[in-house]
């Protein structure tokens, strides 16, 4: 490598700028898949639904897309693709606002398992996650909102055949119908990043009460779970500590990041094609300067955003030292892109971008509710700044 | 009389005030003797319920009245706007009709404006109204129609000749509103809310003699009832101060306002609650941020500056001097203020900007706040639409090429 700019350390592989054929095949098949099922009529039916997610469609794209395992090893029945591939699922889902528990099972679940688990373990639990035949739900903010992992409060106490763990889990995501629970704790008497673990349990297990949380985004449901005395298994062991957590919510940020691009995006096309169709003053809105130049500002803001979101995927999949910086960067990058895309979107469509029966709202509250999700803006760009040294 | 003075004008009020008011008696009573001795609008004509005097001087007799706690003629919604639009474009038989029951608050008023395809560009209705007999047969569809739920009656703008140029082609029209050709749905907002409605007309009917002004010069008409609303706001009634007051006719004003009031609730949100923010970033420990710190005094700059440039304005009109830019820059001030209130509140929320409802903050301000400061850079003209005025009115650029002139019927419409 002779260029002075490239990165000092070498990646295990090198970043790619294109996606190959086969990804952008693999893109096109999902789109395909949720044209047909997820058009904002299906959107709007499931988020006034406490479940959230239609059984049908999520038996689909796990059996004839198998999209819960698609960066799950083969080994555990996965289809043994890596972050990049993740990350165009949850682009995708994002232009289209897919209500489903895939957040929740794929990206923060299985994630979390791959990163903690023992082999024996893995192998117990990822088969059902890659076929879609269990949900799990990752609890790890408790509900002062905090997404440093050393804030966690919750106890795993040691007990004859496991642990026992106590405290109050929120903002889970699916956590209200998720089959299997993981949940981020302590144990007695440490500190900061000392003595954190992650746990496993069936979210029907007793001691463990779980509510629905009123969402500013209804299309992603989070709830409130309580812990008295549960019983719980540990994943991994207890010298893992903080890191399999962090490198989890890293990869989460990343996946994020990409799901909000993917939003960012349909609102961008959403204002563009307004701004061709609206007349007003005996021409259309399109043609006014004000528009032109602020529709143009738009798609530089989703651009740059989108490069950061597949560089960081990238980075992530190549194993690049830095990756864990750029998944802050990423997330900091696409939350202001995506509310920022949302608010003009809205002024775009004007009077009729303010009511409920336009759609432009629905993707809105997901980008509110998304820019604070995994951390807002302030706290990645704190970490960025940490993570490189500065 | 020639010469008015203060000190005469508040001994007659009192005097008349003393023989009349009474809290038991029932508001539209009440409402009715101001109306017809004049002291409920003094500073309208004295031959239509008013008494001729200068603004100064009601302003004076206003004061009288609620010195003693009287309630004043009914002033909320679009009824003033009525009024004064009738005052000034009306037939004395329209006067007639509609100025004593709008002051006694016994008839409700709407604006028909606002339609699908033309918001900002007001001129380019397409609703239309055709002679037929002694009736205009309506038919087309408004929007955005605050309190058409319950309006009895409506100002209407529609086009009644489609060769004219755009601004030529409009007359005006009062509408009964409670008929079977037109159809009002309540329009759901991103918020939830329901605070306007959506209103179909269908050969709906107006008498020839609810035309107001000439054929053709609806345009004219509208901006005298759309100057008045720039001066008023909101048109929302002030929250009563009488909550203690105790008789008949404060508990029938109190409902009253209620009910005006209820699908507006979320109103103060959507200019972003600045006056909020301190205290929750205290509340949440926020304040000890220094990132947080720095933004909210950021936004309390601009809030605070925005708020004098305002009062600058005032001062000015008050003085009668001639208003310098200040006067058309607080719309578009307000705009900025609410996204960067919206923006210090989700930062001070933090993670719990994901809930909504009960779950949120402040019984559920918080989210509201969020989901509703879209409005303002919308809603009472764009952003877009205050900075053309601002360029083309204020700083006299060049005016944008027109592409709406000749017959209406040849301009493109949506
Ligand atoms: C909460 C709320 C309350 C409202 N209350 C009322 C009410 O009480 N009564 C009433 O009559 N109406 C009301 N309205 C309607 C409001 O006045 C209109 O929505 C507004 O004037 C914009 O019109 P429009 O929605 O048709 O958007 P459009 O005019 O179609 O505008 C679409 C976009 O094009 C832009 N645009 C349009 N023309 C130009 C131009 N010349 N140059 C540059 N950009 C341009 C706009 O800025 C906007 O971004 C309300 C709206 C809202 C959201």
């Amino acid at each position: 490598m002779n260029a002075s700019d490239e990165p000092i350390i070498e990646p295990k592989r090198r970043i790619q700028f294109a996606f190959t054929d086969e990804q952008e095949q693999f893109r096109s098949a999902i789109r395909r898949f949720l044209n047909d099922k997820s058009p904002t009529t299906e959107v709007r039916r499931l988020m006034a639904t406490a479940e959230g997610y239609d059984p049908a469609v999520w038996r689909q794209l796990s059996e004839d897309l198998a999209l819960p395992g698609i960066h799950i090893p083969e080994q555990y029945g996965g289809a043994g693709f890596g972050m990049v591939e993740l990350c165009i699922v949850t682009e995708e889902f994002g232009r289209a606002l897919l209500c489903a528990p895939y957040f929740s099972t794929a990206v923060l679940a299985a994630n979390a398992i791959l990163n903690s688990c023992t082999e024996a373990q893995k192998a117990a639990l990822l088969p059902d996650i890659a076929m879609g035949t269990r949900r799990a739900a990752l609890a790890i903010t408790e509900p002062d909102g905090n997404w440093d992992p050393a804030g966690i409060e919750v106890v795993a106490t040691r007990d004859a055949d496991g642990y026992l763990l106590d405290g109050v889990k929120s903002y889970v995501v699916d956590g209200h119908t998720a089959d299997l629970l993981i949940v981020a704790a302590r144990t007695p008497e440490t500190i900061s990043l000392e003595g954190l673990a992650l746990f496993t349990l069936d979210a029907h297990a007793s001691g463990v009460e779980r509510r629905l949380l009123e969402a500013m985004d209804p299309t992603r449901k989070i709830a409130r779970i309580e812990f008295r005395r549960a019983h719980a298994k540990l994943l991994g062991n207890l010298d893992g500590g903080a890191k399999p957590i962090v490198r989890t919510l890293d990869q989460a940020a990343i996946a994020l990041a990409n799901e909000m691009v993917g939003g960012a995006q349909a609102l961008f096309d959403a204002a563009v094609n307004y701004a061709q169709l609206r007349v007003q003053f005996g021409r259309t809105i399109g043609s006014f300067q004000a528009i032109k130049h602020r529709l143009a500002d738009m798609l530089l803001d989703v651009e740059l955003a989108k490069s950061a979101a597949y560089y960081a995927a990238q980075a992530a999949a190549a194993d690049d030292p830095e990756w864990p910086a750029l998944a802050s960067l990423a997330k900091a990058a696409a939350s202001e892109t995506y509310l920022q895309t949302a608010i003009q979107c809205i002024q775009i469509h004007g009077g009729i971008g303010f009511t409920w029966d336009n759609d432009t709202h629905l993707w809105f509250k997901r980008a509110k509710s998304s820019e604070v999700f995994l951390g807002q803006p302030v706290y990645h760009r704190e970490l960025l700044m940490q993570r490189w040294g500065v | 009389m020639s010469k008015v003075n203060e000190a005469d004008i508040r001994a007659e009020v009192r005097e008349w005030i003393a023989a009349n008011w009474n809290p038991d008696m029932s508001l539209v009573e009440w409402r009715g003797k101001l109306a017809d001795s004049g002291w409920g609008m003094p500073q309208w004509p004295q031959q239509w319920y008013g008494r001729g005097l200068p603004l100064a001087l009601a302003r004076a007799v206003e004061e009288e009245l609620s010195n003693v706690g009287a309630v004043s003629v009914a002033k909320s919604g679009v009824r003033l706007l009525a009024a004064a639009t009738l005052l000034e474009h009306g037939s004395d038989l329209q006067k007639k009709k509609f100025l004593r029951r709008i002051l006694t608050g016994e008839d409700t008023w709407c604006q028909f404006f606002s339609e699908p395809g033309s918001g900002s560009d007001l001129a380019g209705a397409t609703t239309r109204a055709d002679l037929n007999g002694d009736y205009w047969i309506i038919n087309g569809q408004k929007v955005w129609t605050t309190s058409a739920h319950h309006a009895d009656h409506g100002l209407l703008l529609a086009r009644t000749d489609w060769d004219a140029p755009k601004h030529e082609g409009m007359t005006f029209f009062v509408i009964d509103v409670k008929q079977p050709g037109v159809d009002v749905q309540p329009l759901k907002q991103m918020n939830g809310h329901a605070s306007f409605n959506q209103v179909f007309f269908t050969d709906a009917k107006v008498p020839a003699e609810n035309r107001v002004g000439d054929v053709g010069e609806g345009w004219k008409v509208a901006m005298t009832t759309l100057a008045h609303e720039r001066r008023g706001a909101d048109g929302l009634p002030p929250p009563s101060k009488r909550g203690t007051r105790v008789g008949r006719i404060h508990a029938e004003e109190r409902a009253e306002t209620e009910k005006a009031n209820q699908p507006y609730k979320w109103y103060p949100q959507r200019a972003g609650r600045v006056d909020l923010v301190i205290d929750r970033a205290k509340e949440t420990g926020a304040n000890r941020d220094t990132n947080v710190r720095q933004e909210i005094a950021r936004l309390m700059i601009m809030a605070k500056s925005a708020e004098w440039t305002a009062r600058r304005a005032r001062a000015a009109q008050q003085q009668g001097r001639p208003q310098g830019p200040e006067g058309s820059l607080g719309k578009l001030a307000a705009s900025n203020v609410a996204r960067a209130a919206a923006r210090v509140h989700t930062l001070i929320t933090g993670t719990e900007a994901m809930l909504t409802g009960g779950a949120s903050p402040r019984d559920g301000i918080i989210a509201e706040i969020l989901v509703s400061v879209p409005a303002v850079s919308i809603a009472g003209g764009t952003d877009e639409i205050q900075r053309n005025i601002i360029a083309e009115r204020v700083l006299e650029l060049p005016k944008e090429p027109r592409f709406d002139t000749g017959p209406f019927r040849n301009v493109r419409k949506n």
